[in-house]
């Protein structure tokens, strides 16, 4: 009767082992990776309030936060110099700052996953002169579901994101977005 | 006084020829590979010697430029988490869910050695009270076979 049971007992085991790593990795993948739920609420055309941010400014050894930005409309922009559509998209991004900032706007610059030399060098290059803050490891970027590079957010006075876009911005995003929220229709 | 001035100037040829030499001498023997398999890609989540995206591109052009200048595989580390936070290094975290990767394997081990120490006492006690006379030492001949067997040795014998 024993020599039965055991077996049963050591497969039970076993089993439970395998089901307890499947577990594990299940955990991990819906852990670490990226979130959607931003996505999905602006799907809904919902306004999620924005991550609260702190970061060291790339120029200068003062931190800032997203929160120093209450009030105005931030285009929040995620970027790294060795990413080739920013490049693309960092004049554009200008243009704008210069456009909204008398207006309560600003685009703030992140930059992430980059060396500190190469950024200050892409900004001299395109003359940005908006202002610029350094995730150096990518913390921050998990919380707005950024998963590569350029990702740009444009968050409303009231600190909630009203637009995101997954990828470079044009013209067309930014005027759909950022205007209505400058004129505080939206 | 023109040998004088000779002889100094080929001291000062043989130094000046032979700096790089012993700066090159000098250096710690560090290579990219040597470095690529102990950091990560952080856009690409692997190590840096799996990895081929442009981030990964511009970390490998740091590693060599630090390697050029002769820093050892220590400061390059150092120099990577100063750029990059201290995720940039392979070995992972040891708080949140990261922690699993110190206590799966910990925890496997621990089983295994549990399930040999079970095995080994289970398989000594088996050995203890296995009966040991169940094969005699001699098994006894049917005395009919006896005399056949005697009676051919007797024939043989002749």
């Amino acid at each position: 009767m024993t020599t039965r049971v055991r077996p049963v007992a050591g497969i039970a085991v076993v089993a439970l082992g395998v089901v307890a790593l499947i577990g594990l990795l299940i955990y991990g993948v819906k852990a670490t990776g990226p979130g959607h739920t931003l996505d999905d609420a602006i799907a809904r055309g919902e306004r999620p309030a924005a991550p609260a941010v702190v970061l060291p400014e790339l120029e200068g050894g003062s931190t800032a936060a997203l929160g120093d930005y209450r009030g105005r409309v931030v285009v929040l922009n995620y970027w790294a110099s060795w990413c080739t559509p920013c490049r693309q998209e960092s004049p554009l991004l200008e243009r704008w700052h210069e456009r909204v900032s008398a207006r309560g706007g600003t685009v703030l610059g992140v930059d992430s996953l980059d060396v500190t030399a190469d950024a200050r060098a892409f900004i001299r290059r395109f003359r940005l002169t908006y202002p610029m803050l350094r995730d150096r490891d990518g913390d921050t970027q998990k919380r707005f579901g950024v998963t590569g590079y350029p990702e740009t957010l444009v968050v409303d006075r009231r600190g909630r994101i009203a637009a995101l876009r997954r990828g470079p911005v044009d013209d067309a995003f930014l005027r759909r977005t950022v205007l209505p929220l400058l004129s505080g229709s939206a | 006084m023109s040998r004088r001035l000779i002889v100094v100037a080929a001291a000062l040829l043989l130094t000046g020829t032979s700096a790089p030499a012993l700066a090159a001498a000098r250096c710690p023997k560090t290579s990219l590979a040597d470095v690529e398999d102990e950091v990560m890609c952080l856009v690409c989540g692997v190590p840096l010697a799996l990895a081929d995206a442009p981030q990964a591109q511009r970390e490998r052009a740091f590693v060599t430029g630090m390697i050029r200048r002769c820093s050892s595989k220590h400061e390059i580390e150092s120099a990577l988490v100063a750029q990059y936070g201290p995720r940039v290094l392979a070995l992972p975290k040891a708080s949140g869910f990261r922690l699993a990767a110190y206590l799966v394997p910990a925890l496997a081990a621990a089983a295994a050695a549990a399930a040999l120490v079970v095995a080994a006492a289970r398989w000594r006690r088996h050995a203890r009270l296995a009966p040991r006379d169940t094969i005699p030492e001699r098994s006894p001949l049917d005395p009919l076979q006896a005399a056949r067997i005697d009676a051919e040795l007797e024939r043989y014998r002749q």
